[in-house]
């Protein structure tokens, strides 16, 4: 565990080290708080909650997640430290979890830092905070999906710029499948099985009903079971090209 | 301890080892010696489980690499070719951070860490970010990294390429200073590495072992070994009578200084009547010398001809 940790320690570090971290704190700062109040309606709703706040999350997790990820495992393939890194007496999952953990605490951090919407909502009205607090939890847990396939997607490639792209593109893929425009296309050429199937996958229709409050255990274990899922097929990879 | 067994690899068509057989034993210096592309980081990243054999077994202190890979790990101290590090850190950050992936207790770290620092001369650049550094200071910290564990088995990919001679010299006396209780594997394409750090060769090239012997059974192999050559103007006559000695089986004069180097036939000693004859002669020889060998024209004949190996360790 405590070569997991180790690993988690360094990762954290070099993200603030580099400027990286902070123009990423700030754009993400910057950017909720822009769409929040400008796309969202939040003032005009009428309404004290975190609604239109969370709704944008995946958009927002969708460019900034892989630019954090994309150097996870690329950097490290491009620099020659994956040689030192993986002949130290760490196993390859431990040394995915502790990059993994790394970077989805860090959007955690992210986060937490736009705790002063949250203020804001409680200073004009008088929201409830039960379902504000789930809506975070929901978010945290759809970033550490979009994190697990940066992970996995990184380990594809020594090329960052390959792995952001690579990255983002499964996102918006995730995100757009489960989009009734998206479902009458396929419904038209697909067995209606085969699209509820595909829909189910959506990020979108898993975070909704978290994002109105609603934490339903299906959703939080499709979260967890998809970061788990990309994680697995991240670790086959590495495993792969250790042995191609 | 390293033993490999028929070690190979193979990239789709191309086999990078082929069927490797080695084995260093503690207060051993094995030098991997090869032609650049021979296969010599393959075979370390093997032994060091960063790629897994197509076939045959690697084992380090006896720990199979391929099934007990973390008891082999913990083991081995290993310096990948071009010392890699992660520039960003420093170097403190760099060792704090190998001491926790290796699990050294908090005493032990430091007292490590300081023994270590002390020995390599770090302790000016301890807050220095690597990418600072200067090659042979990264080079040392690549080094530092190594043997922070104190590990029974040290293995090197080219630990002084790039180096200029004086870092070259600090990174061999280094090396030779850890050399009496560990097993050492060095990899390098220098062959004068070989007479400074190593008491025992392995040269591979294509991938396939050509030779496993001491430096000085290389050298025997020369055809320079037990020849003698000397520098002394007017010798013409001289070179004609040499040439009619028993042992002598050939001469050759350098067309550019005029040096003569005298050939004797396999398993004689020429010294002694060359240098009678040219007392006799009465030439006045500036300088003599036995040779003991060329190891770069053995290491030439090797491996660009691919001659097999006849003489065992």
């Amino acid at each position: 565990m405590s070569a997991v940790l180790a690993v988690l320690r360094r990762e954290l570090r070099s993200f603030f080290v580099t400027p990286l971290a902070y123009v990423f704190l700030v754009i993400f700062l910057v950017l909720a708080g822009i769409l929040t109040f400008y796309t969202g309606d939040f003032y005009e709703r009428g309404q004290a909650d975190l609604q239109p706040f969370f709704v944008i999350h995946p958009w927002l997790y969708l460019i900034l997640v892989p630019a954090v990820t994309m150097r996870m495992w690329a950097e490290e393939a491009k620099s020659g430290t994956l040689e030192l890194l993986l002949t130290l007496p760490v196993t390859l999952w431990q040394a995915m979890l502790g990059k993994f953990f790394a970077a989805w605490l860090f959007i955690g951090l992210a986060l937490a830092l736009t705790f002063p919407l949250w203020l804001t909502v409680n200073y004009l009205g008088s929201p409830d905070n039960g379902v504000i607090v789930a809506g975070y939890i929901g978010s945290w847990l759809m970033a550490g999906s979009f994190v697990a396939i940066g992970a996995c997607l990184s380990a594809l490639t020594r090329s960052q710029v390959v792995a952001f792209v690579l990255t983002a593109t499964v996102c918006v893929l995730l995100i757009l499948v489960g989009q009734p425009q998206v479902v009458d296309f396929f419904s038209g050429a697909l067995p209606r099985r085969l699209v509820n199937a595909l829909a189910y996958l959506s990020m979108l229709r898993h975070f909704e009903a978290i994002a109105r409050g609603v934490l339903d255990l299906r959703d939080l274990a499709y979260f967890l079971l998809s970061a788990a899922g990309w994680l697995t097929t991240g670790v086959l990879l590495l495993e792969l090209k250790r042995v191609r | 301890m390293i033993e490999t067994d028929q070690l190979t690899r193979r990239y789709g068509q191309l086999t990078a080892v082929d069927g490797l057989s080695i084995r260093a034993e503690p207060g051993q210096v094995l030098g991997l010696l090869g032609p650049n592309g021979a296969g010599k980081s393959t075979a370390m990243r093997m032994i060091a489980g960063f790629l897994a054999p197509t076939s045959g077994t690697a084992r380090v202190c006896g720990h199979d690499v391929q099934r007990e890979p973390l008891a082999a790990r913990r083991a081995l101290g290993y310096l990948p070719e071009g010392a890699p590090s992660y520039g960003e850190m420093t170097v403190r950050e760099f060792l704090r951070f190998i001491i926790g992936v290796r699990r050294l207790d908090a005493e032990r770290g430091r007292h490590r860490f300081d023994e270590v620092v002390g020995w390599l001369q770090l302790e000016s650049v301890l807050e220095a970010s690597i990418d600072t550094l200067s090659k042979g200071l990264r080079r040392r910290v690549g080094l530092a990294q190594a043997i922070l564990h104190d590990p029974p088995v040290l293995m090197l990919d080219e630990p002084t390429d790039g180096l200029d001679p004086n870092q070259k010299h600090a990174v061999r006396k280094l090396i030779d200073a850890m050399a009496r209780q560990r097993t050492i594997l060095v990899s390098t394409h220098l062959l004068e590495e070989v007479h400074a750090l190593c008491n025992r060769v392995v040269i591979i090239a294509h991938g396939k072992l050509l030779a496993d012997a001491t430096p000085a059974e290389l050298e025997a192999r020369s055809r320079y070994h037990g020849a003698v050559s000397f520098s002394a103007p007017g010798s013409a006559l001289a070179q004609e009578m040499l040439g009619r000695l028993p042992n002598v089986a050939a001469i050759e004069v350098d067309a550019l200084d005029g040096r003569v180097t005298v050939f004797p036939r396999p398993g004689t000693r020429i010294l002694e009547d060359v240098e009678q004859l040219l007392r006799e002669q009465g030439l006045e020889v500036s300088e003599i010398q036995l040779e003991r060998g060329r190891l770069d024209e053995v290491f030439r004949r090797i491996t660009t001809t691919g001659e097999a190996a006849e003489a065992g360790a």
